[in-house]
């Protein structure tokens, strides 16, 4: 039995020039054949590679005239690019829906399209895959979709496309993984590492290291499996060399997979600092600067308010976060312990200071909270303090809080704290605090066309293989024979076809033949 | 005539099946072509090597025969691999080619239950009308008694009573129970037998054609005749038959060797007997300091012998026929161990020569000569088991490759040359020994050929070795796309004892691969099937550090005992070296001493790799006189124990899978969600567990999820 055919809409739910219907399954070139009438004749059966074909889009069968089986406003529109429709997007289709049914009801037309057609397996998917191009509008896309869905195919599941692509063999899992990781991208930069990876980054760069592993593995191999042949005994420094370049190689993957993250899932950034030092013109610079779109989202982990900004490459989450001070009211104190909470989890914290007041008692138990290989400290209201920022305590201070303050400020100048001056009001300094963070956080050495470790599946399969060999380069360095030896290889190269979704299965034996001249 | 089970073939496979099913109790006949061919090793005069050897010793703690019958008749032993790791210390003995095959049919011949019986079968088939599956041995009453049987008398093959003085005790019949035989043979001569359950074991022997050069006929190994009819019976039964291509190099006189253009390879000082039956009398005490060993090994061997029987075999008593030296036989089981040494008598040693320029140059000017290379044979060769033109042809780069000449037995002159396999025409087979030192006037005896034969697609069998739709039927050795004599007589054992389970109502005997190679090769076999003969090697058993040569009869015997083929005297034998393991590791672990100034158990000293058990003899004062594989064993153990733990996690993670059942009739088609290659690849195998599914090639980590969630749905 084979699968049911699919159908969504490929494109953005949103009014845009283009917008492209796809199709994927046995059925789906069935159902073009009775949707679309091209205006040259079209031989489906004869389709070797993919077409492209000039036409009309009917809503009903276009040589029989049969009606659609359904109205097609009535129906529910299910889901689109994988993702629930919200109430508010199905009312407007709906509304649109019902305008538009009124202006073709009595033509069958939907639209003039271009149809793509690619025979499996040399689809996207590996089936029979149709991409119908419309004139974008939600109300012709919804309705082609619905004409679609009447003609036999079922609305596509969350990733389903790319799940199929997978099962027929047209990409591997971490390919498959990039795709879902290319939907999800924050950032350009992350978009782009998606690409690497669907493009085969990981896969190859594990593929060397793997194809390494199985060579040493089949010479350990073939020496053992035919003593008599005369194989050349592996040399110690040989294996250790092999074992070493793999495992700084997992190890360099593993090790920048933090930063990678960073960059492809976005910088969780918690923003702190008293009142009224400039956090909310802050968020509104950074918000506004480089056009970004700002999306208030209710945090689901914590009952706080996130917004995601983009700087530069960077993609930052940002949480603002209340004071934290020891304090007797309840709903404070509850606030101050989400603010620690923050704190800790934080990737990167903007501590922010207003650069034209003293620092407060209040200001350094923040700092004392704060780790300095996550924090920048953003002296904000340059404007107002056109010299360096005042960090000794103004005379006449209160003595306690001068003394503390004195001695704080002078801790701060020595301290290890990354350090920036900002004009919120004026947009000045934004540049600077990019840099400072890029340099934090080891940033600005991201390359998105590098192999990286995209989830905590790719992390934690790599992190086995790398004991694995570690194991190895134990048991070889500490006089153990080859036996040994060799199953932690086996271990390691197990862990690396698992990193792609495969399956050691008889590599290691076919390298020996291939590779060895064995046999009696 | 009526059998139990009727085994069609005398070769590795064919000789375990039967002693394996009379041994159970069922009434077994083994068919052959010719009762002088019994046991024949048409290839290499040599038994065990790298994982074969683990198989051999594997084959004997289940209580095979192949490890025994090697001991007898070895004229030269080596471990193989000293100093790559005990799991891959490798036992290997060349044998005298006659005795073995005179020794091993002698065993059959004494074995009740057992008849052998020459004549080329012709066809097989079912002669009942019930559907297969109804044969199932469950649904099946205990076998009829003799008398009375219906079945039996509508063949007219009434057996007499006492024909069968070792009938299984166990199952007593009443007299309206019924066994109905459900297979058919029909020989040559037009002769037809009956039985329960059919074992093939008909090696390379299926329309065999046999290339040498330009030239083939139809021909059996050793100039056996073919047989030509049987496979086209089993094409109409249903039985995916393909073709596959072995070869072996020439034998040459001993006579016309120059030996002092080749190196000696002599035989190991003190060689390990495969059977654990052996096992005591061979090994010396362990304090004797291997220097000090006996100068000679007919020495050692006569010594150990002292308190056996008379039949000692003597190196200098040429005129002992091979025949006459086997012992004559008590009841099988009836003793804990027979009177051989080990090996029984001075060593014969094989000479190491190679190829050189010159025979690169004469194979390439004669290559089109080839079947191989002209397209003549079609059948599928092995890689691991390539032609001397195949080598020099895949390998072009290498300056030369190893030729191992080595004896096919005491009482002849014929040299077997490994590593020459060759389908070259004879001239060109001339021509190339005249460019190997050693060889250059080498009287070819017989020549290399390469030779083609129909097997089965294992992919149509079961773990237990039946045919999945055809009840009763069983494959083995060669026959299963398997290559060599220990796979061979591995699957024999198997098939014998689970067609005999089968009769006998008893549960399925199956091995699983963190057990025992021979779990690896069956498992491999039926759910990956094969392209190419296949043959083991240590690199297809993940778990190889648990499957070491030593430790099979800890691994199997208990298994042996149980199915009744390790008697109590074996067993006993096998569980007080266990206790003595067991004791001697304990001791080890309590005793404290001081070393370099520190205090540490004998254990913990062990488990540094510049120390072992000898070492430590000054400072142990108190140790037991322990046999030498007691004391590999127990060093092994503890010097391992990290490694050994490491893989036990690896059993314990494969067998969360290996429980899972997969039913018979799974519609994986109907499983969209697979990749199309794996519902392919289970339709074709039909595993039935999950972890048997997750090995085959094709079947992704997440195809196995997939099947998960739906065995979890249903």
């Amino acid at each position: 039995m084979p699968s049911p055919t699919i159908a969504a809409i490929a494109t953005a739910q949103a009014p845009g020039g283009i917008g492209v219907i796809r199709i994927s399954g046995h059925a789906a070139f069935d159902i073009a054949q009775h949707l679309f009438s091209p205006k040259k004749p079209l031989d489906y059966s004869q389709l070797r590679h993919h077409t492209m074909a000039y036409g009309t889009l009917h809503d009903f069968p276009a040589a029989t005239n049969q009606p659609p089986a359904q109205p097609s406003s009535n129906k529910p529109l299910g889901s689109f690019l994988g993702k629930e429709l919200s109430p508010r997007a199905t009312e407007e289709g709906s509304r649109s829906d019902a305008a538009c049914i009124s202006a073709f009801a009595h033509g069958y037309k939907i639209d003039d399209i271009i149809c793509l057609l690619f025979p499996a397996p040399h689809s996207y998917t590996g089936e029979h895959v149709v991409e119908f191009q419309c004139h974008g509008g939600m109300a012709v896309m919804q309705r082609a979709l619905q004409a679609v869905f009447s003609a036999g195919a079922q609305p596509a599941g969350p990733g389903e496309f790319t799940r199929r692509a997978y099962e027929n063999g047209r990409l591997n899992l971490t390919q498959a993984e990039a795709v879902m990781q290319l939907i999800a991208a924050t950032s350009e930069q992350a978009a782009r590492a998606a690409q690497a990876a669907m493009g085969g980054a990981l896969s190859q760069a594990i593929d060397q290291t793997r194809a390494n592993l199985i060579a040493l593995q089949a010479h350990i191999s073939a020496w053992v499996d035919y003593p008599e042949e005369d194989i050349d005994a592996l040399q110690s420094s040989e294996i250790t060399h092999i074992l070493n370049q793999a495992q700084q190689e997992l190890h360099a993957l593993i090790a920048r997979a933090p930063r990678d993250n960073l960059m492809l899932q976005g910088i969780n950034t918690a923003l702190v600092g008293r009142p009224n030092v400039g956090k909310s013109s802050l968020l509104n610079v950074l918000a506004g600067y480089d056009r970004a779109i700002v999306t208030p989202t209710p945090g689901t982990t914590r009952d706080t308010v996130t917004e995601t900004v983009q700087l530069g490459n960077l993609t930052l989450r940002l949480t603002d976060t209340a004071g934290i001070r020891a304090t007797d009211d309840a709903i404070e104190a509850a606030g101050v312990q989400r603010s620690r909470a923050a704190l800790a989890q934080a990737d990167l914290i903007l501590a922010v200071f207003d650069a034209s007041q003293p620092l407060t008692t209040e200001d350094h138990d923040l700092l004392a909270q704060c780790d300095p290989a996550r924090t920048v400290i953003v002296f904000n209201k340059s404007d107002l303090q056109q010299q360096t920022p005042r960090l000794l305590p103004r005379e006449g201070a209160p003595a306690a809080a001068g003394e503390e303050g004195s001695r704080s400020d002078c801790d701060l100048a020595a301290s290890p704290f990354t350090r920036v001056s900002i004009s919120a009001l004026q947009a000045s300094g934004i540049d600077t605090l990019t840099q400072a963070i890029e340099q934090l956080l080891n940033t600005s050495s991201f390359n998105p066309n590098e192999a990286m470790l995209a989830n905590q599946r790719q992390r934690d399969t790599a992190t086995q293989a790398l004991a694995a060999i570690e194991e190895a380069l134990y048991a070889h360095e500490s006089g153990y024979p080859l036996d040994a030896v060799s199953i932690c290889i086996e271990d390691a190269i197990t862990h690396l076809f698992a990193l792609t979704g495969e399956r050691t299965t008889d590599a290691v034996v076919d390298e020996v033949f291939a590779r060895f001249c064995v046999g009696k | 005539m009526h059998y139990d089970i009727i085994i069609i073939g005398a070769g590795h496979a064919g000789i375990e099946a039967g002693l394996a099913a009379a041994r159970l109790g069922c009434r077994t006949a083994i068919f052959t072509q010719c009762l002088d061919a019994v046991a024949n090793l048409p290839c290499n005069p040599s038994i065990g090597g790298t994982s074969k050897g683990h198989i051999v010793r594997e084959i004997d703690a289940l209580g095979g025969e192949m490890g025994k019958v090697a001991d007898e008749t070895t004229i030269q032993f080596r471990m193989l691999n000293l100093g790559k790791g005990p799991a891959v210390h490798s036992p290997r003995a060349q044998v005298d080619r006659r005795a073995y095959a005179d020794t091993m049919k002698l065993r059959l011949e004494q074995q009740p239950n057992l008849h052998l019986i020459q004549g080329e079968v012709i066809s097989v088939e079912p002669i009942s009308n019930k559907p297969p599956s109804s044969f199932l041995g469950k649904e099946l009453s205990p076998r009829a008694t003799e008398e009375g049987s219906r079945s039996d008398a509508a063949c007219g093959s009434q057996l007499p009573n006492g024909l069968w003085p070792h009938a299984r005790r166990d199952e007593l019949c009443s007299p309206e129970t019924i066994n109905p035989p459900h297979w058919s043979i029909q020989l040559l001569t037009g002769a037809t037998y009956t039985a329960q359950c059919v074992i093939l074991a008909t090696g390379t022997f299926l329309r065999a054609r046999v290339h040498i050069g330009e030239h083939n006929h139809q021909a059996g190994p050793d100039g056996l005749p073919a047989a030509m009819q049987l496979s086209e019976s089993l094409k109409q039964l249903g039985i995916p038959l393909q073709r596959f291509k072995t070869g072996t190099p020439p034998r040459v006189n001993r006579r016309s060797i120059d030996f002092s253009q080749t190196t000696e390879q002599p035989g190991d000082e003190h060689p390990t007997p495969f059977s654990f039956l052996h096992e005591a009398r061979s090994s010396k005490p362990q304090l004797l300091p291997r220097e000090g060993a006996p100068a000679a090994a007919g020495e050692e061997g006569s010594r150990s012998d002292v308190t056996s029987s008379s039949h000692l075999r003597r190196d200098d008593s040429p005129s002992a026929s091979p025949l006459g030296e086997v012992r004559p036989q008590a009841r099988w089981g009836c003793t804990a161990a027979p009177a051989v040494s080990h090996p029984p008598a001075p060593q014969v040693p094989c000479h190491l020569t190679f190829t050189t320029e010159a025979t690169k140059q004469v194979i390439q000017a004669n290559l089109h000569r080839s079947p191989m290379y002209s397209g003549v044979i079609d059948g599928i060769g092995a890689r691991y088991c390539p032609s001397i033109e195949d080598k020099i042809v895949r390998f072009a780069d290498k300056d030369r490759h190893n030729i191992f000449i080595e004896p096919c037995g005491r009482h002849t002159n014929e040299m077997y040359l490994q590593g020459l396999s060759s389908s070259l025409p004879e001239d060109v087979q001339h021509q190339i020994l005249a460019t190997v030192p050693g060889l250059q006037h080498a009287q070819v005896m017989r020549p290399a050929y390469a030779i083609e034969y129909d097997c089965v697609n294992p992919l149509a069998l079961r773990p237990t070795l039946e045919f999945r739709d055809r009840a009763g039927l069983f494959g083995a050795g060669q026959f299963n796309g398997s290559s060599g004599y220990e796979e061979a007589a591995a699957q024999g054992l198997m098939a014998g004892i689970n067609a005999a389970h089968k009769i006998l109502g008893r549960e399925e005997f199956t091995l699983g691969r963190h057990e025992a190679y021979i779990g690896i090769l069956i498992d491999d076999l039926v759910n990956k099937g094969t392209n190419e003969p296949y043959r083991m090697m240590t690199s297809r058993a993940e778990y190889r550090l648990l499957l070491r040569h030593d430790t099979a009869d800890r691994r199997l015997t208990p298994h042996g005992h149980k199915l009744g083929l390790i008697d109590n005297t074996r067993f006993a034998q096998y569980e007080a070296k266990q206790a003595q393991i067991q004791q001697e590791k304990q001791r080890l672990a309590s005793v404290r001493i001081t070393w370099q100034g520190k205090s540490a158990t004998l254990t913990e000293l062990l488990r540094r790799p510049e120390l072992d058990y000898t070492a430590l003899a000054e400072h142990d004062p108190d140790r037991p006189n322990l046999p030498q594989e007691v004391i590999t064993n127990i060093e092994t153990d503890i010097k391992y124990e990290g490694y050994l733990k490491r893989q036990q996690a690896q059993v314990h993670e494969m067998l969360r899978l290996e429980h899972v059942p997969l039913p018979a009739d799974i519609d994986y088609h109907a499983i969209t969600a697979l990749r199309i290659e794996a519902r392919q690849k289970l339709v074709a195998a039909r595993p039935e567990t999950l972890g048997a599914a997750s090995r085959i090639s094709g079947v992704n980590p997440a195809d196995v999820e997939i099947l998960l969630l739906f065995l979890k749905k249903k």
